[in-house]
């Protein structure tokens, strides 16, 4: 079945020719006219179209947004704050960069719609620190947008106000995390806080009820103000509506962005035809479905069980190339769609290497608070790279996961699962080259296989 | 401290912007590390009596965010991304070419103090790689011919008399 036709919705202008960051652009383009109508209906409406749109946060837990936003503790009396997360630190992700840097305004309004609807007087862009360009364009935006009334006090004349502040972080993966990101916003290291009772609804930022929503997420809310809750829904399939920003890289001849119905693509579609296949000579060996996090996935490995189809069970039997791209199939079959990072490997990537380059990163990046993931994280960022550096043993990718298998469901947040889950995937579905390294390392290395570690 | 008076500007218009003022920390250390080029004893205890903190509150911060720094570095600062997609198209290449044209140790400043070139964690432009960010700008698909190129630049530019540059 030939791919269907992209559906751009988030990514309507970007890349389109003469298309600028600035305010009169985005005018042109029938900009801020869904906020000006928002702000004309009850601000509880606009929370059950969101509701009924069945939007699913594109950050990387799909958690459903209307829900979140109803776990809110409006009792409290406490101010409500919303923190846009802009942090964009999963490896593979790359759409939040081209809504930041290309149409601002687009998540401005979005932005502005969440806090209307949400009775939000102020709100923050928590922005990753490696986007100083982004950072200073969301202010010009904000700048913008405040003079034409948009946001500030008294918005369209409505008598609500909300200001918006750009906050800038400093290069930690984990303030993506959103009890991290709020400890950060609040001028302290950013360790995640321990759920519960610190859910960000409840106690967020400065302990009052919190919404955190990645970029993407409120982007969207501007179009289901727009067509109504009921119609998005009928946008891509049950349960997955809507559109999703697939951002591929890696070994593929056109790597990008590309926006479509979620689940009406397949990962084969997505990677033959919409990226122009393997690169000349060379053959797909694995792809990790949602940014580096996610499950690796196998090429000839095959997916089998029985799932929904309306309202009967059906029997399913996928290769890779047949998985549909929606949260629920990837889910299924043991991966998860994430934050939309698909990250490709040929077959001149070793296994191992490539798990050494991952196992780096967490290393790295993990904020030391619990023992498992501290220690875990680097044990097996050292184990990888000996393999690698030094000397390789047989049994190395049994004690891989015997230290990933000891992280996961211990310790404060999804880092901990994060991290273990690469190595826990790369062995089950790797295992022999793992076993058979030391004697790969002694051969030449394939042609234009590039060091990874 | 010796603060130009655009940053002590801009440090007394962002501390309102939040509800405790705490959370100005990090902006006021861009602030100033932009002003001086790092985060020196003096300024983590400026900052702190700013913000009515102790020094710890700021300390711990410079600490354990990766973009700041206790030191100068090079007047120009190459980020190569290291991690997955940048290194499976040849990132570990790109940076050993910065290193060579330039004469820099990988985490280090070249001996005339004019480049430091490091590896970051995934930039989120993994579309385009392998990229590298010169100061402020991604540079992107920055394979080693480019990186011969953008060094060659980079020379051209330190020679150039400061007005130019
Ligand atoms: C280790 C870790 C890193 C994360 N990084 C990001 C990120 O960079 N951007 C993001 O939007 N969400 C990130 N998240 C998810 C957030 O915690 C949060 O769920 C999300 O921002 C909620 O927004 P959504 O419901 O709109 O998806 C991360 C989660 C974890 C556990
Ligand atoms: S799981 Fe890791 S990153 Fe998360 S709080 Fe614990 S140590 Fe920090
Ligand atoms: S891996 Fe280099 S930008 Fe993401």
């Amino acid at each position: 079945m030939p791919a269907p036709e992209q559906y751009r919705m988030i990514f309507r202008h970007i890349d389109e020719p003469g298309y600028t960051s600035d305010l009169a652009c985005y005018l042109r383009n029938g900009g801020y006219e869904v906020l000006r109508k928002a702000v004309q209906r009850k601000p509880e409406e606009l929370v059950d179209e969101v509701k009924k749109s069945g939007l699913r946060g594109r950050g990387g837990a799909g958690f459903p947004c209307g829900v979140k936003w109803t776990l809110l503790d409006r009792k409290s009396g406490k101010p409500i704050y919303l923190v846009a997360n802009a942090d964009e630190s999963e490896p593979g992700t790359f759409k939040d960069r081209y809504i930041v840097y290309k149409d601002p305004h687009q998540l401005l309004e979005g932005i502005m719609i969440t806090c209307f609807a949400n009775k939000v007087e102020r709100t923050f862009i928590y922005i990753r620190g490696e986007f100083p360009e982004g950072a200073r364009i969301l202010e010009r935006a904000i700048a913008e947008a405040r003079a034409a009334g948009f946001v500030g006090p008294n918005i369209l004349g409505t008598g609500y106000g909300c200001e918006i502040y750009v906050h800038r972080g400093a290069g930690a993966y984990i303030c993506g995390e959103e009890t991290g990101l709020i400890e950060s916003m609040e001028g302290k290291r950013p360790y995640p806080r321990i759920k519960p009772p610190y859910f960000p609804a409840v106690l967020g930022l400065y302990q009052c009820p919190t919404i955190v929503n990645n970029v993407e997420t409120l982007c969207h809310v501007k179009h289901i103000a727009e067509r109504g809750g009921e119609a998005y829904s009928k946008i891509g399939t049950p349960n997955n509506t809507g559109t999703r920003i697939y951002c591929v890289s890696g070994h593929v001849r056109r790597p990008g962005c590309y926006e479509f119905e979620v689940g009406k693509i397949t990962m084969g579609q997505l990677l033959n035809e919409v990226c122009g296949g393997p690169l000349p000579g060379r053959s797909f060996k694995a792809v990790i479905p949602g940014g580096s996090s996610a499950k690796v996935l196998r090429f000839g490995e095959r997916f089998k069980g029985k799932r929904k189809s309306g309202a009967t069970m059906v029997d399913y039997d996928w290769g890779v190339e047949d998985i549909p791209m929606d949260f629920d199939s990837l889910a299924m079959i043991g991966s998860m769609g994430g934050s939309g990072g698909v990250i490709v490997m040929d077959d001149s990537v070793s296994m191992v290497e490539a798990l050494g380059n991952i196992n780096e990163f967490y290393a790295h990046e993990s904020c030391g608070q619990c023992t498992p993931c501290r220690e875990g994280s680097l044990w097996m960022k050292r184990i990888t790279s000996r393999m690698v550096h030094g000397l390789a043993r047989a049994e190395d990718g049994a004690l891989l996961k015997s230290v990933a298998d000891q992280i996961a469901g211990r310790t404060i947040c999804a880092f901990g699962e994060a991290c273990s889950w690469p190595t826990q995937s790369f062995i089950a579905k790797f295992g022999d080259e793992f076993k058979a390294y030391a004697a790969a390392k002694a051969q030449a290395r394939p042609d234009g296989a590039a060091e990874l570690i | 401290m010796n603060l130009k008076p655009e940053t002590l500007e801009k440090i007394d218009a962002v501390i309102p912007r939040y509800p405790q003022i705490r959370s100005a920390a990090l902006p006021l250390l861009h602030l100033v590390q932009e002003d001086q080029g790092f985060i020196s004893n003096e300024a983590v205890e400026w900052i702190a009596q700013k913000l009515g903190l102790q020094p710890i509150n700021i300390y711990e911060l410079v600490t354990f965010y990766p973009m700041f720094r206790q030191k100068p570095i090079g007047r120009r600062h190459i980020r190569v991304c290291r991690t997955l997609s940048c290194a499976i198209m040849g990132s570990y290449r790109t940076c050993a070419e910065f290193q060579r044209q330039l004469g820099a140790p990988l985490g280090g400043t070249s001996p005339d103090g004019e480049v430091t070139v490091e590896f970051v964690e995934c930039l989120a432009s993994c579309g385009t790689a392998p990229v590298v960010m010169i100061d402020d700008t991604l540079h992107e698909k920055v394979d080693a011919a480019r990186a011969r190129e953008l060094s060659d630049l980079i020379r051209a530019q330190a020679k150039a008399p400061a007005q130019q540059r």
